[in-house]
């Protein structure tokens, strides 16, 4: 169990470009004070990439490769390959993507890479569409929720399929280590980093990340939604780990429009 | 030592020779038994590298370019389908200046789907910022790849090459190659050691963003690099002759070009042909030359200036088309020439000015291109020079082989 008052005050991202109230900043942010220094980022174009590394910004203080949108995981399985010719494999080799690079135009290569048992760990930033590109609707776009490819009018009501299971998809491939996590659990999703950093072999993180002008809230309620989530049964903090799935029990469930009332891309579920 | 070895099989012995640390591939056809003879050195323990087996070519060069930023001698092949699906990840290699040598079987694009040989997959690729150099033999393939480390890595140029060998006709053809001693390739190539790798001692960010006010100096010395690469692939090619007794002239691979009134321009195997068809016009008294263009990119104007100028008309024969205007080769020799002064010193009975360039397109998807039809383009434009002031017209229209 992760200790957050022993986590180090020093930052491994910063100075990021991110709007206030990023989640998947914070994702990245408090995933690095357990990962270290000894850490290789491979990441994709994403609002990751776009607000960290525009030449000459350098918002990270590790090893940073940004490849194709759908090849994180395959640039990762180069990287740990390179740095065991190296002698180094020590070095942790994160990929880090949004949804979209992960669940969508990534899946093939993340497929491939955890088939392949490469010693890496996938952590995926949740946060529902394609940010970066204006908030268009993605494969974890969660069912009802209104995006730009997705809008509502007389017709449309928002997304009309139900979100992709990507846990279930990574554990078919008899993953080691699997689990989603969410910003507003931060001692649960730290524990799962650490526990992922454990294992020999691939281990996949989905951590909901919640994007302030993307679902149309606040930016101060960003840990606020990302704790509503969870405790309206949105977002299971589930893991897998030996062949076994087990998802924290909510003991009083809150009722779901104090999760869907202050986001603006379900304004037409709740005033109906 | 002396072996009898197909085109692909020269690539992996130098790959293998190169001290290569890092394969990624994805198995097609005509490029597979290169990383299947790779996996057969891996495990006989022959050479000692990583061999990343990918679900895509699209994953094989992006593994190529994660393991090539650590620092590590990187190496992978495609073909036609492959490379158009590698297309995307070709910029991210070039853009990031990642030294990896890859080489392409050449191979026909579908559809009709095909598995024959064409330079259609290799040509479309022509904008990327990668070295492109087409070798004629087996021999060549091995002592070409063994090169293309060299120029890869060279401090000016740091651009990935991709050598390009015709498929079946290079790839699965057997010949009698000399396979040079790996003390003498450790001489020649030695160990890759990267300016800038992945070290969280100095945390370097690979692949940046940059922003309209950057990405035009990013480009400009890009094109710098390629530019100055032409002259490291001499080098390169000088500095190999030096110690393996073999070159290939660098850029351009010319042949009887001194005093040739035609001169066909051409690239890959069809060279071999093409000699022969020279020899024996020279024989029968036609002053024929072949200029066999080994850099596409690069591309040697300088080199191809000085050689044809002197001629009265240069066919260049492509084995690819850039649909709607014509053979790509031809219009880049056509642009290399735009403007060149004609020949000072004219020959006496050939006073040419600027030489007619005639476009041929041959050889696509594999089908053959014999003595007879280079013979037929030599005997065009040998026919449309005699009669130059009415003939012109018909070399210029030049041919397809239907
Ligand atoms: S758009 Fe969303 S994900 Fe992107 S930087 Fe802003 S808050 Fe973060």
């Amino acid at each position: 169990m992760v200790k957050i008052k022993e986590l180090p005050d020093a930052e491994l991202v910063q100075g990021s470009y991110a709007c206030a109230g990023c989640g998947g900043i914070l994702a990245v942010r408090m995933a690095l004070k357990v990962l270290g220094p000894e850490t290789v980022i491979v990441t994709t174009p994403s609002c990751l990439l776009g607000v960290t590394t525009f030449y000459p910004q350098l918002a990270f203080k590790v090893p940073c490769v940004n490849v194709t949108f759908p090849s994180t995981a395959a640039a990762v399985s180069g990287v740990v390959a390179g740095l065991r010719r190296r002698g180094k494999a020590g070095i942790k080799v994160v990929g880090l993507a949004g949804d979209g690079g992960t669940v969508d135009i990534g899946l093939q290569a993340l497929s491939g890479a955890i088939e392949r048992g490469d010693n890496f760990i996938f952590i995926c930033y949740d946060n529902e569409a394609y940010m970066n590109t204006g908030v268009q609707r993605s494969g974890a776009t969660p069912l009802g929720a209104r995006t730009t490819t997705t809008p509502v009018g007389s017709v449309g009501r928002g997304e009309d399929r139900p979100k992709k299971d990507m846990l279930r998809i990574v554990a078919a491939h008899n993953i080691p280590y699997a689990a989603t996590a969410s910003i507003g659990y931060p001692q649960d999703y730290l524990t799962k980093v650490q526990k992922a950093m454990m294992v020999a072999g691939p281990a996949y993180i989905q951590v909901l990340a919640p994007c302030p002008p993307g679902w149309g809230y606040r930016s101060d309620l960003t840990v606020k939604l990302a704790r509503l989530a969870v405790q309206t049964g949105q977002w299971p903090l589930a893991e897998y780990a030996e062949g076994r799935l087990t998802v924290k029990e909510i003991a009083n469930p809150r009722p779901l429009p104090d999760y869907l009332t202050p986001q603006a891309r379900f304004d037409h579920l709740v005033s109906g | 030592m002396r072996a009898y070895l197909n085109g692909n099989e020269a690539v992996a012995t130098a790959v293998r020779l190169a001290r290569t640390e890092v394969v990624a591939a994805y198995p097609i056809t005509p490029q597979s038994t290169i990383v299947e003879k790779i996996a057969e050195y891996i495990a006989d323990g022959s050479m000692a590298a990583d061999y990343i087996r990918v679900e895509s070519e699209h994953a094989a060069l992006a593994a190529c370019y994660g393991a090539a930023v650590t620092g590590t001698r990187v190496f992978t092949a495609t073909s036609s389908q492959g490379l158009a699906y590698m297309y995307e990840m070709l910029h991210y290699v070039s853009g990031c200046r990642v030294p990896l040598v890859m080489a392409v079987a050449n191979r026909g694009l579908a559809a009709p789907w095909t598995i024959w040989a064409d330079h259609q997959d290799a040509i479309a690729c022509r904008d990327t910022g990668w070295i492109q150099l087409y070798v004629e033999t087996a021999q060549e393939a091995l002592d070409t790849c063994l090169q293309a480390y060299k120029i890869a890595a060279h401090a000016e140029v740091l651009t990935p090459v991709m050598v390009c060998l015709d498929g079946y006709v290079l790839s699965h053809t057997e010949e009698i190659v000399d396979v040079p001693e790996q003390e003498a390739v450790d001489r020649f190539l030695p160990p890759y050691q990267a300016a800038y790798a992945v070290d969280p001692e100095r945390p370097y960010v690979f692949g940046v963003g940059a922003g309209p006010e950057l990405y035009p100096a990013f480009k400009y010395h890009q094109q710098q690099a390629l530019l100055r690469a032409q002259e490291v692939i001499k080098e390169v090619d000088r500095e190999f002759g030096a110690q393996f007794d073999r070159t290939y002239g660098g850029l351009v691979d010319p042949y009887y070009c001194d005093d040739a009134d035609v001169i066909l321009v051409l690239m890959g195997a069809t060279a071999g042909t093409a000699r022969e068809v020279v020899d024996d016009l020279r024989r029968q008294g036609e002053r024929v030359g072949l200029l066999r263009l080994r850099s596409f990119r690069p591309f040697p104007v300088a080199d191809l200036r000085a050689v044809l100028t002197a001629a009265g008309v240069v066919a260049v024969l492509d084995r690819d088309c850039s649909f709607g205007y014509e053979g790509v080769l031809a219009t880049e020799v056509k642009a290399a020439l735009y403007g060149s002064p004609a020949p000072v010193a004219s020959r006496s009975e050939s006073q040419w000015g600027q030489p007619l360039v005639a476009g041929f397109v041959g050889g696509l998807g594999g089908r053959d291109i014999g003595p007879a039809d280079l013979a037929g383009i030599y005997r065009q434009c040998l026919e449309a020079l005699r009669h130059r002031d009415r003939g012109g017209e018909l070399v210029l229209s030049g041919g397809w082989q239907r």
